[in-house]
């Protein structure tokens, strides 16, 4: 089956590569960029676990950290916000803001697509944030709708990602187990051996306080510029490697800080948040 | 039998004559007149352009802020821990009393005066009043609920399925609508008829006594730093010396991180003082005498104590007896009854 797939793929790669070959660039050319010529486009974000896919409970084959802690993964989720893409000539178009707030759920693979439009082009860089900018953080109950809405996904064990007595979303929120966490008041005292990581922060409404938005920006030249047309789904496929959260550049271990929420640690592990995600591949 | 039916005539008879009484109140209800600014008030802080208070969607809110389906079990509804008797505090309760007896950690501040609120909370955190509800219902000592429960279990009862219509002219029960009805009904709570703001408007020939004069003067030197005119508050976050309490609530810090706001918590009003005892965030202080004694010879040199509370190098704010029973004079003046008895802002 899978190698039948692959090789339609081929044959259709190969026919691809016949057509263009076989007739004259003008037959794609790069549309006229135009902010109201729109066509679909998405961003796939595919979690992985280091060199393994990632499953949720995985207590029965455990990750593993730099640090060598075994470790399984209870919950995940993310918030991407204010897509953005760029052509190579410097045209930008950034999604109207009220279609560009996206929550992915490791507990639900249809959630891994942020759908978009943009217009018809050639895009050479992706930008986006991960997390819930400033400005929507700050905005009346009238603009918290939806996935930002403060009464979706239930209380915090049921995925609810706002903080209430902080009046801001949790951006990151990534919880599992490991046999390292400890069963008093710095690790799990129920005794669950439950890490948690609730990373937010969007920088106070009137003082600034911590902020942990982190604005990525993906170049899509190497592993393959974003065709968007009409006729098709321009698709960037990024992977978004949860290893990162403790391999990366401020790697820490699970034992010495299992639970992470609005502290001034979060600092630290929200740097790590911008080396997650890889572009993989774009499929156009 | 008989004796029964005189009895209801009897109240019937009271109620006419008491209806006569009420009748500016009355027709006040008819006339619903929305949000209207005390004339001593400076303008509030609430955006009133996002969410106009109507009559429906304030009788809605009430509905809410005494709905006990609000809680996990539908046992507390907010008015357990606001009560208007106790100028919407919960009195008597150092720290809240919540769902199944357990305690909070922070004594119930007043529902009152919020539209001319920056910040929320003793310590801070929330900063938009139509979204303050969502921390009592989902906070574990409090309500315990999470809010899409809560607007399943509204959803259920035709009672609120004609309030949200007539409110928001839909039957949809949405997180913003059921935020926006709340805060309606809370702008409303306004504590502006004591004996104070009729001196200040210069009402009904009312003036202050000699004492309550001479508290008035000690008053403004002493304590209107923090403590400003008409509110009673500048709405800051400050540290007023309290000695660390045992679970060292470090106040804004918990919500901002940074170091200059360790131990600053609210200022609050202090309108209503004779209904709202306990007296500061843990409700440490049973009285207002304590509350002086404070001041006078308690104030601690903690992280970030406010300046106005160590001037020339000495702690505290000095005060002789006779500025003890001038200030408790005129902090009377600022108890008004006229908002613990307003049958508006009652459970129906
Ligand atoms: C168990 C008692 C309890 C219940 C129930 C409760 N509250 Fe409170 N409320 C408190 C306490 C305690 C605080 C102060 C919390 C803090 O500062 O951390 C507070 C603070 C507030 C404030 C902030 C006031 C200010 O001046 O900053 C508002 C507004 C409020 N509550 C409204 C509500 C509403 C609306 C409900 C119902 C949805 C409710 N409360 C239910 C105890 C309660
Ligand atoms: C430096 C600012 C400042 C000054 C000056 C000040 N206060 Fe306060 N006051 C506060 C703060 C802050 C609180 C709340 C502290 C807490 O609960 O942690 C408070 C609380 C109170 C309370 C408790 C109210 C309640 O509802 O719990 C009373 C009463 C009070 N002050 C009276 C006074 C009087 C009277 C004076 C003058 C003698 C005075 N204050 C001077 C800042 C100040």
């Amino acid at each position: 089956m899978i190698k039948n797939i692959k090789l339609t793929y081929l044959f259709i790669f190969y026919m691809g590569t016949l057509l263009i070959s076989g007739c004259s660039k003008k037959e794609d050319p790069t549309p006229e960029f135009a902010a109201s010529n729109l066509a679909p486009f998405s961003v796939e974000f595919d979690n992985i676990v280091g060199e393994r896919t990632f499953s949720l409970n995985n207590s029965t084959s455990l990750y593993t950290n730099a640090a060598g802690e075994k470790f399984s993964i209870s919950m995940l989720q993310y918030f991407i916000s204010n897509i953005k893409v760029t052509t190579a000539d410097g045209k930008e178009y950034a999604v109207p803001q009220n279609s560009s707030y996206f929550l992915i759920k490791g507990a639900d693979k249809a959630t891994r697509f942020a759908k978009v439009k943009v217009p018809e082009g050639d895009y050479t860089k992706l930008t986006f944030t991960l997390g819930v900018d400033s400005l929507r953080s700050t905005m009346g109950i009238d603009h918290r709708t939806g996935i930002l809405d403060p009464a979706s996904g239930g209380d915090h064990e049921s995925g609810g990602m706002y903080w209430g007595w902080n009046a801001g979303y949790i951006f990151f929120k990534f919880e599992g187990n490991s046999a390292v966490v400890s069963d008093d008041i710095n690790g799990d005292p129920t005794g669950k051996k439950q890490f948690k990581y609730h990373i937010g922060g969007f920088g106070g409404y009137s003082a600034p306080t911590i902020n942990n938005i982190k604005v990525i920006t993906v170049d899509l030249t190497t592993a393959g510029v974003a065709k968007v047309r009409k006729d098709r789904q321009s698709n960037v496929h990024m992977f978004v490697n949860v290893m990162k959260v403790f391999n990366g550049t401020n790697g820490f271990k699970i034992a010495e800080h299992p639970n992470v929420m609005f502290s001034d640690y979060s600092v630290n592990i929200a740097k790590n948040l911008t080396e997650l995600f890889k572009h993989d591949h774009t499929e156009n | 039998m008989s004796k029964n039916h005189w009895t209801v005539f009897f109240f019937l008879l009271l109620f006419v004559v008491a209806c006569k009484k009420d009748s500016p109140v009355v027709t006040e209800i008819e006339r619903f007149l929305g949000f209207e600014k005390p004339v001593n008030f400076p303008v509030p802080v609430y955006n009133f352009e996002a969410n106009p208070v109507t009559k429906s969607g304030f009788e809605l809110g009430r509905a809410l802020f005494y709905e006990p389906r609000l809680s996990r079990n539908n046992t507390v509804s907010c008015g357990s821990c606001h009560i208007q008797s106790a100028a919407f505090t919960q009195h008597g309760h150092d720290v809240s009393h919540g769902i199944d007896d357990r305690l909070g950690t922070r004594n119930s501040p007043p529902i009152m005066n919020l539209a001319w609120n920056k910040a929320f909370m003793w310590g801070g955190g929330v900063y938009d009043l139509d979204l303050q509800p969502i921390v009592p219902i989902t906070t574990h000592e409090e309500m315990d609920e999470n809010l899409e429960n809560v607007l399943s279990k509204i959803r259920l009862l035709p009672k609120y399925t004609r309030l949200f219509k007539a409110a928001f002219g839909t039957e949809e029960v949405s997180t913003a609508r059921f935020m926006k009805a709340l805060s309606q009904f809370m702008l409303m709570c306004i504590s502006s008829n004591s004996k104070y703001d009729k001196v200040m408007r210069k009402e009904a020939n009312a003036t202050f006594t000699a004492d309550e004069q001479a508290g008035y003067m000690l008053f403004k030197a002493k304590c209107a730093s923090c403590h400003v005119e008409p509110l009673f508050t500048d709405g800051s976050f400050r540290n007023n010396g309290l000695a660390k309490s045992p679970i060292n609530d470090q106040g804004l810090y918990t919500a901002t991180l940074k170091e200059t706001d360790r131990y600053k918590f609210k200022v609050p009003s202090l309108r209503n003082l004779q209904y709202t005892a306990p007296f500061m965030h843990d409700g440490r202080f049973l009285t207002l005498a304590g509350v002086l004694d404070h001041y006078n010879l308690e104030v601690q040199q903690t992280t970030n104590l406010d300046l106005a509370l160590q001037a020339g190098g000495k702690l505290g704010i000095a005060l002789t007896e006779t500025d003890k029973t001038t200030i408790t004079a005129f902090l009377a003046t600022l108890n008004d009854q006229e908002f613990i008895n307003n049958k508006l802002l009652s459970e129906q």
